[in-house]
């Protein structure tokens, strides 16, 4: 095993996240109660996902310069990686708001039409589904450098995307998804409690670093499956 | 010698007693814990136990990997 400080550190962060997480002091709000706990994993595949995606363009940007191979299988796993935490977001997302979106009156079903029309969803599911076609298009092209080089080229697009479907759109359309208001996350006076932020960012960290790690195993086990191709 | 019966009784009493004290289960600090506060802990010790068995497998898979990238 290659031995890294930082997965130890994810290991740790994590551990953390889930004892302080679970125990640790939240703030009482209406509808939310004890759910606001999933704050420290449903928005944290999300931030895991943004980081892992922003990577993935940078290692895009430097194949593109480089025409290195190496760099395009670092792209494309990050981006992978990206996915999943994305839909992990999505599935946490889902069953978190049944629960608080939902109205309790109804059959859930009934409230899927609402929910599902959340300017927020529609944008997260738009960049997941570009990113889809990201991996779609890869596997069209058989010829290896012309499957890097339009495959780097469209992550580039498909990073420019990434942020406007799912931070700025919400955010100009009506959403009951928090976090639209001034600048949600980051703002560390009003946004997010004292007691939440010193779980919150040890979290976003702990889960990135398990991603990044999902990543790198996944690259080595593909370097030494296309050894021929690079070396 | 003669007991008398209450003085008897009373004593069988007393016996019996600390015999059932010390028969009702004793409350060790790990049985108070994750009986406590909802049994709050048995859910992150389930989480651990899933996240440990994550991690293991990740260890195991990195190993794998280094002992292929050593041949």
């Amino acid at each position: 095993m290659k031995k890294s400080w930082w997965k130890i550190l994810s290991a740790v962060l994590l551990v953390y996240t889930v004892v302080a997480g679970l125990l640790g002091p939240v703030p009482t709000l209406p509808l939310l109660q004890e759910t606001i706990r999933n704050l420290y994993f449903h928005v944290c595949m999300w931030f895991a996902m943004m980081i892992l995606f922003t990577v993935s363009v940078v290692y895009a940007i430097k194949y593109l310069r480089s025409l290195d191979l190496r760099h395009d299988i670092y792209a494309r796993n990050f981006a992978v990686t990206a996915m999943v935490m994305g839909l992990l977001g999505y599935a946490t997302g889902t069953i978190w708001a049944s629960y608080t979106w939902a109205d309790p009156n109804k059959p859930l079903i009934n409230s899927f039409s609402t929910i599902a029309r959340d300017p927020k969803l529609i944008g997260a599911a738009i960049s997941l589904l570009v990113y889809g076609a990201y991996l779609i298009l890869r596997d069209a092209i058989p010829d290896i450098d012309k499957r890097a080089r339009i495959s780097a080229v469209y992550n580039i697009f498909a990073y420019a995307i990434l942020f406007p479907a799912i931070w700025i759109l919400p955010r100009i359309l009506p959403s009951l998804h928090p976090g639209n208001d001034g600048n949600p996350a980051l703002d560390v006076k009003n946004d997010i409690s004292a007691s939440m932020r010193i779980v919150f960012y040890p979290a976003v960290i702990g889960w990135t670093l398990l991603g990044v790690w999902i990543t790198t195993l996944k690259i080595r086990m593909q370097l030494l499956t296309d050894k021929k191709l690079i070396a | 010698m003669k007991i008398a019966p209450g003085l008897a009784s009373l004593t069988l009493t007393f016996f019996l007693m600390i015999v059932t004290a010390s028969a009702q289960p004793t409350r060790t600090p790990m049985a108070d814990l994750m009986r406590s506060e909802g049994r709050i802990y048995v859910v992150i010790a389930v989480i651990l136990a899933i996240l440990g068995g994550l991690l293991l497998y990740l260890v195991r898979l990195d190993r794998k990997i280094s002992k292929l990238e050593k041949e």
